[in-house]
């Protein structure tokens, strides 16, 4: 789960990380309000979306009165802000972040991930701040400074001195940056976080080390002992149809094409998207209905597979080993009951031939499947078809 | 042969008296597992499926002499459910939970290095389908009519398409010796490396097929591992080429972030070293014919 800057610098303050005085806002008139109380001549209005590559896209402005702070917020408030990170349909901006703005004299990049392959958590700094990580690892590698953290004993003082010594920070400085490294590692750490960015860390003339951005990613699966964090999400920046999968234990990711799959397994699901764009065509979607797919859950996939207005056809590819065939064809035939789309059910596994007669016996014109490669060469074939085809659900 | 677990092999279920351990340990005595009893603190001492529950995996394994373990726990209580099984002296547990949090599992993986590799647990999994030695023993929640007894070793992150492979080859009269879960989580108990090292001993396994899926390194640093030593011919499929860059497809570690990791790649990693790669998931089967023509 990913929150917003102004939450993530609002856990990470918490733990001792100096970060600019701001506030967020949600209308122009509130947005010069909090210029006002802040106070200042120098403000930063920043659009608050969940992906980078933000400030590039125009979603940063620096204003130098409290006007020019109102004109910014209804700029970009309401507006879809399309960002490298985002993909072409853009991220809605509902919220704004106001700044005091103030000089500084470096950057520098901090970030924090949860490695996979080296299973520690693994902290990452450059003097080079400002550009993206993947920049500078291609731009200047040999400035990239690294620690590893050992699980047992966590992140040790000396580690944090290292970078900061390593990013050529004077004594007074260092204090201040092992400060902010230990702080967003604990921060890490105690939140159950999986990557905690700090871009840029900025070194003030008067020797203070302010976090200017932050980004924190959240561990999906430890959200039932971070309530406080769990509350900060912000439906918004997701999919609706990903949001409401969550809510009925299924697992869906929305794509271009026209090939709604409904599959057990996240492996089986993929591998069966992959069929399909071999055998010409492209998926809708990808969605796990997941282990113990009761008629219930099979209603509630094909409703989201549904709500995608390009869906052409419909691909149901089940192994079942937890689930069991019959159970997943009662909540298909329910479910088909009027659709208006061809329907490929392809079944195998646990109690395959109870599934297969509860479909042929359903008297609807559901598709059967033997295996994998007929069932994604029926789809693409049903999702070519002209609307006037008769043998199909009609359209 | 096979690896991991055979017919003798003693199993605990480890949070035995819930409803789903307690369906699957069903299956898994039918199949023939042998299970001597299970662990669920607070009803040590009574009976179920026949035979006896206890408060702890210590006290399960100094009673029924168990080696294995299943666990059936939450992911609350996963974490401590593994180390508990570590510190007990079983050789191996297999986890089948899904939702962990990857921190636990890393502090899980710190905390066995206390123990020197001779006598440390094997784990495998989590968020997996479990291991299944065809013919003999069953430690998971799998389908076990589709695993045919001969001569295919098969290890796959994803558990459907384990399934997938293993109803493919027998449909073509090829048989498995044993067929293992790594699970689908960003951190796992053990990885592809570990267990083609396994089955590159066993006497009975020819050849082995690998599925793998997008996100992590572990495909291409088993297909390096392959190349340098193993001595049977092995099978790669990586699942996900229609994957969005940056998207979680379901598993928690099935996740493309950009250092190699999609399934193009890996899968051109797998063709280099030398590996028989399926080109579609629909060819598993019989990509694994072509690989055992090879060795016979």
């Amino acid at each position: 789960m990913d929150i917003h800057e102004y939450q993530a610098k609002e856990l990470l303050s918490g733990f001792g990380v100096a970060v600019p005085r701001g506030k967020v806002a949600y209308t122009p008139e509130q947005a010069a309000f909090v210029a006002t109380e802040l106070g200042g001549s120098f403000w930063a209005v920043k659009a608050q979306l969940h992906a980078g590559g933000r400030g590039k896209a125009g979603g940063v402005r620096l204003c130098r009165s409290h006007h020019e702070v109102a004109l910014a917020a209804k700029d970009l408030l309401g507006r879809t802000l399309v960002t490298h990170q985002t993909g072409p349909e853009g991220k809605p901006v509902q919220r704004i972040y106001i700044e005091v703005a103030e000089p500084f004299e470096r950057e520098i990049y901090l970030g924090f991930v949860l490695d996979r392959k080296i299973q520690r958590i693994r902290v990452i700094a450059s003097a080079q701040g400002g550009m993206e990580i993947e920049e500078i690892a291609h731009k200047d590698p040999a400035s990239i400074l690294e620690a590893r953290v050992e699980p047992a004993v966590g992140m040790q003082p000396f580690q944090a001195r290292e970078l900061a010594f390593g990013l050529g920070l004077n004594t007074k400085q260092v204090s201040r940056a092992t400060t902010t490294i230990l702080g967003c590692y604990r921060a890490f750490r105690d939140l159950d976080a999986t990557m905690v960015e700090i871009n840029p860390l900025v070194v003030t003339a008067d020797d203070r080390v302010v976090a200017l951005d932050a980004k924190m990613s959240f561990d999906d699966n430890a959200l039932f002992r971070q309530p406080a964090v769990a509350e900060m999400r912000d439906a918004a920046q997701e999919d609706p149809r990903e949001a409401q999968a969550n809510q009925h234990g299924l697992n869906y990711v929305g794509l271009s094409g026209d090939i709604g799959c409904i599959i057990n397994g996240a492996g089986l699901a993929m591998a069966t998207m992959d069929m399909i764009k071999y055998a010409g065509g492209e998926p809708a979607n990808f969605l796990d209905v997941g282990g113990g797919a009761s008629p219930e859950r099979v209603g509630e996939a094909f409703r989201l597979v549904l709500s995608d207005r390009n869906v052409k056809a419909i691909l149901v590819n089940i192994f079942a080993g937890i689930n069991r065939c019959d159970w997943v064809a009662q909540g298909v035939v329910q479910a088909a009951a009027g659709l208006k789309v061809p329907l490929i059910v392809r079944l195998a596994g646990t109690n395959v031939e109870a599934g297969q007669k509860i479909i042929r016996e359903s008297g609807l014109p559901i598709i059967s499947a033997d295996d994998l490669a007929s069932a994604a060469r029926l789809a693409v074939e049903a999702a070519r078809r002209p609307r006037t085809y008769r043998g199909d659900f009609e359209r | 042969m096979s690896i991991l677990i055979d017919e003798k092999t003693p199993v605990i279920v480890q949070g035995y008296t819930g409803d789903k351990a307690s369906f699957h340990a069903r299956e898994m005595i039918a199949y023939g597992t042998r299970v001597v009893g299970g662990v669920t603190p607070g009803k040590g001492g009574q009976m179920h499926l026949d035979r006896p529950v206890f408060d702890t995996v210590k006290e399960a394994v100094r009673s029924t002499g168990a080696q294995a373990s299943l666990a059936f726990v939450p992911p609350p209580y996963a974490g401590d459910a593994l180390m508990e099984a570590a510190d007990a002296g079983l050789k191996l547990v297999c986890i089948i939970t899904d939702g962990i949090p990857a921190q636990d599992m890393m502090r899980v993986k710190r905390y066995l290095l206390r123990y020197p590799e001779s006598s440390r647990i094997l784990i495998v999994g989590p968020n997996c389908a479990g291991i299944i030695s065809a013919g003999k023993a069953m430690l998971g929640i799998m389908p076990s009519n589709i695993y045919q007894r001969g001569p295919v070793g098969i290890v796959s992150r994803s558990g459907t398409l384990g399934y997938e492979a293993a109803a493919q080859m027998k449909a073509l009269g090829i048989g498995v010796t044993t067929s293992v879960g790594i699970g689908g989580d960003p951190i796992n108990g053990s990885s592809f490396l570990d267990h083609l090292a396994l089955f590159d001993q066993d006497p009975e396994t020819r050849a082995v097929v690998m599925i793998g899926e997008i996100g992590g390194q572990q495909e291409a640093e088993a297909a390096a591992w392959v190349k340098a030593n193993m001595k049977k011919p092995v099978v790669g499929y990586v699942a996900g080429l229609t994957a969005p860059k940056g998207r979680r497809m379901g598993h928690a570690g099935a996740i493309i972030s950009g250092e190699g990791d999609t399934a193009a790649e890996k899968a051109e990693i797998m063709r280099a070293h030398g590996l028989f790669v399926a080109p579609s998931a629909a060819e598993l089967g019989a990509t694994v014919a072509r690989a055992l023509a090879k060795v016979s």
